[in-house]
């Protein structure tokens, strides 16, 4: 492991003021959102240019934002439905960004994702005739412990025998994917049904707090955000977490296990995003399909790394990529743009963020010569031991 | 030692039989589908051997995975596109046509365009490897599901694919080893320079300066660079070369094993390869051999489905629901790591940022 990487000196001429503090904390992810919708204008432009016979209109960009805007915020129910695709990725965010700290890049966050809602549908649908308020705790604790359990397969396998977690959770991601087709086309489905799909969970459902869809699962994200940011940062097992990210060998001369946090914090992490799982077959979807399986494992890696892995400010990380899932279908129906697009704007804000101390130097944030410190944060959330796959 | 009772108190279950009867099975079904194996070693041992370049080199590359997808993606829509431009007939041998050759050097084009990425970020901008590859990684999949959900509206037609050699029979059915002989004769031309690209790659690797180089950067690179050895620039020299492999491997996807692209046809390939690549303990060969056995257990998932063994082994076989047979390879890939990373060596600067001693 390369020498500890200190983060470059701040100028300190005169104390900053709030506003020039806030400029250098936000400065990076505004500009790099500002960028990427530029060149998802410039993608949408280009595309049109793909499919024969479209007619060409330069303005096609601004009707596609437009509608994604206002499927994201412009009417209240826009706005619960973005709470609530923003919620599994608060959770997911979470699990990524806490594994970060402790130096595990836990890629795996789509199969503890699939397995927590196997886990909460099996639950769930054995208890659907059970009163809520036993139901729906059980239920999702059977979601939490199913997700842990798929977060300790490669902890486990991490500290015992040094299997790199990345290449192991991917596999486990596949892995998953196989087990929910088998399940669901098998034990799970409901008898002389035409297609795989599980039965409903009944009184386990999460009951509905805001507007017309809006689960109690928001409710929780928020909560499980804080509790997060105070294990983190007011415990002693968060302390460790983070010492152990930061800097192994000096954490195990300290007295402290750094195999034993692998396990836990993996095993954490996967609870995290099983509970993601959770809110969406509880919150949402209430039965399972063999295709049930969405991009929140992707969305939560992107997450954590727009909001460095900072339990707190996850919460608007998700908000942003929860509102352009939510806003994509209008702008499908309404600019012909593939709701893929998405994607694309995320992938794009995520190249921008790596690639972000060409922008510091740009912005002079931080100094004459700001050097790497943006990617220096996140080398130093996941630097770990060698990361030799 | 009496291992009856065992038996017995397996309620009648013949073990042995059971064994014998897996054994025959593989006996009676691998060397057939010798030719499919290569098949579906090609593209992981082209993955794999990008790997084997980044790491020797101390660049830890993630995105292979994402490298192959765009590759395969831009091989198969490049040749949609030329298409209608080339009337000519494909030749005798691999059916090569204008279109596949712009396809295939497109697909090059857009492998090495990646991975100099990947080399800026983790070389120059000294980013975390590991980010930077999952961020290719979810940037392939963004981008070519975005463009696939574009063009397939008008669902086009795509430029064919390569044809496989047909090795003269009397070398195939030679009793014994024909098999062997249409694995590696009865393919198509990306999977043959694969063959001689790995046994090339391996010569280069312990045998010429460059490779002793990149080894030595992999190890020690401030070592290295005392001995006047440029770091940087051979990393990114190792970076785009390997890229460029498993663009390749992608190409193999779309223009060779079949002339479709499907949404995240890859599967992860490009992770298996990298299991393969440490299974192989950073050569070559090795690379090859693991990528082999993945690939028989990728086509056993499948031959199972299609021929299932017959006796007790097929009835116990049938109860098992078919899902577990593909969920197999990924299943294996953990194991070998867990099992094999403690013995496996990787080199000592593997995936560490370098920067240069400042001249003050």
């Amino acid at each position: 492991m390369s020498a500890p990487l200190v983060p470059a000196p701040t100028p300190v001429r005169r104390p900053p003021g709030l506003a020039s503090r806030v400029w250098s904390v936000a400065a990076v992810p505004l500009v790099v959102t500002v960028l990427s919708v530029l060149v998802g204008a410039a993608i949408i432009v280009f595309s049109e240019l793909l499919v024969p016979g479209h007619p060409f209109d330069l303005g096609l960009p601004l009707v596609a934002y437009s509608a994604l805007l206002s499927g994201a915020v412009g009417n209240p129910d826009a706005i619960v439905s973005t709470l609530v695709y923003s919620t599994p990725l608060v959770f997911g965010g979470l699990a990524v960004g806490f594994g970060f700290k402790a130096g595990l890049f836990n890629i795996g966050a789509q199969g503890q994702f699939l397995v927590g809602a196997l886990g909460a549908v099996m639950a769930g649908v054995a208890l659907a005739d059970a009163p809520a308020p036993i139901a729906i705790p059980l239920a999702a604790l059977a979601g939490i412990i199913a997700g842990g359990i798929w977060g300790f397969i490669p902890g486990f396998l991490k500290a015992v025998s040094g299997a790199h977690e990345v290449v192991s959770t991917i596999m486990l991601n596949y892995v998953a994917v196989q087990l929910l087709a088998a399940l669901v086309s098998g034990p799970l489905k409901v008898p002389r049904s035409p297609s795989p799909v599980t039965f409903d969970v009944g009184n386990a459902a999460f009951p509905i707090i805001l507007g017309r869809n809006g689960h109690l699962g928001i409710a929780l994200a928020l909560l499980a955000a804080i509790f997060v940011w105070w294990l983190l940062y007011r415990t002693t097992w968060g302390f460790e977490v983070r010492a152990v990210g930061a800097n192994p060998d000096a954490a195990r001369y300290a007295g402290m296990r750094p195999k034993l946090i692998t396990i836990a914090t993996m095993t954490f992490s996967g609870a995290l995003a099983g509970l993601a799982g959770t809110s969406v077959l509880l919150g949402v979807t209430h039965s399972m399909t063999s295709s049930f399986g969405t991009t929140v494992g992707f969305d939560s890696i992107a997450v954590a790394l727009l909001a460095r892995s900072n339990p707190l400010v996850i919460l608007p990380a998700a908000l942003l990529f929860g509102g352009m899932r939510a806003g994509a279908g209008l702008m499908q129906i309404k600019a012909q743009i593939p709701v893929e697009l998405v994607d694309v704007l995320q992938a794009t804000i995520l190249l921008f963020l790596v690639a972000s101390p060409v922008l510091r130097r740009v912005l002079r944030t931080g100094g004459r010569r700001a050097g790497p410190t943006g990617v220096d944060t996140i080398v130093a959330s996941t630097g770990g031991e060698a990361v030799a796959i | 030692m009496d291992i009856t009772p065992l038996i017995n108190g397996l309620d009648g279950i013949p073990v042995l039989g059971l064994l014998f009867q897996a054994i025959g099975y593989l006996v009676a079904v691998l060397p057939p589908n010798s030719t499919s194996i290569m098949s579906q070693a090609t593209p992981l041992a082209l993955a794999a051997l990008c790997g084997v370049l980044c790491e020797r080199s101390g660049i830890v590359n993630i995105g292979i995975e994402g490298t192959m997808l765009a590759s395969a993606f831009t091989a198969w829509v490049v040749g949609v596109a030329v298409n209608p431009m080339f009337q000519a007939a494909p030749s005798d041998i691999f059916g090569i046509t204008i279109p596949l050759v712009i396809a295939l050097i497109a697909a090059l084009g857009v492998a090495l365009l990646i991975s100099t990425l990947h080399a800026w970020l983790s070389i120059s901008l000294r980013a975390d490897q590991i980010i930077s590859g999952t961020i290719i990684n979810i940037a392939a999949f963004g981008v070519t599901g975005y463009l696939d959900q574009l063009i397939s509206k008008t669902s086009p037609a795509g430029a064919g694919e390569f044809t496989r050699f047909t090795p003269p029979d009397a070398l195939t059915n030679l009793p014994g080893v024909g098999w062997i002989v249409s694995m590696f004769l009865n393919q198509g031309p990306i999977a043959m320079s694969a063959i001689v690209l790995i046994v090339g790659a391996q010569i280069w690797l312990f045998r010429s300066r460059w490779g002793l180089r990149t080894r030595a950067v992999g190890e020690h690179p401030r070592a290295a660079e005392t001995v006047g050895i440029d770091v940087i620039r051979l990393r990114y020299r190792n970076v785009m070369i390997g890229g460029m492999f498993a663009g390749l491997g992608g190409a193999f996807l779309s223009i060779e094993a079949t002339n479709s692209f499907q949404l995240g046809m890859t599967n992860g390939r490009g992770f298996i390869a990298l299991a393969a690549m440490i299974m192989g303990r950073w050569t070559p060969l090795g690379a090859f051999a693991s990528a082999l056995l993945f690939a028989t257990f990728l086509q056993l998932g499948q031959l199972i489905n299609i021929a299932p063994p017959g006796g007790d082994l097929g009835s116990i076989m049938s109860a098992v629901p078919a899902q577990l047979f593909d969920a197999l390879p990924y299943i294996l890939t953990i194991v070998i790591l867990a099992g094999v990373v403690g013995r496996s060596i990787p080199p000592a600067a593997d995936g560490q940022p370098y920067e240069r001693e400042s001249a003050t």
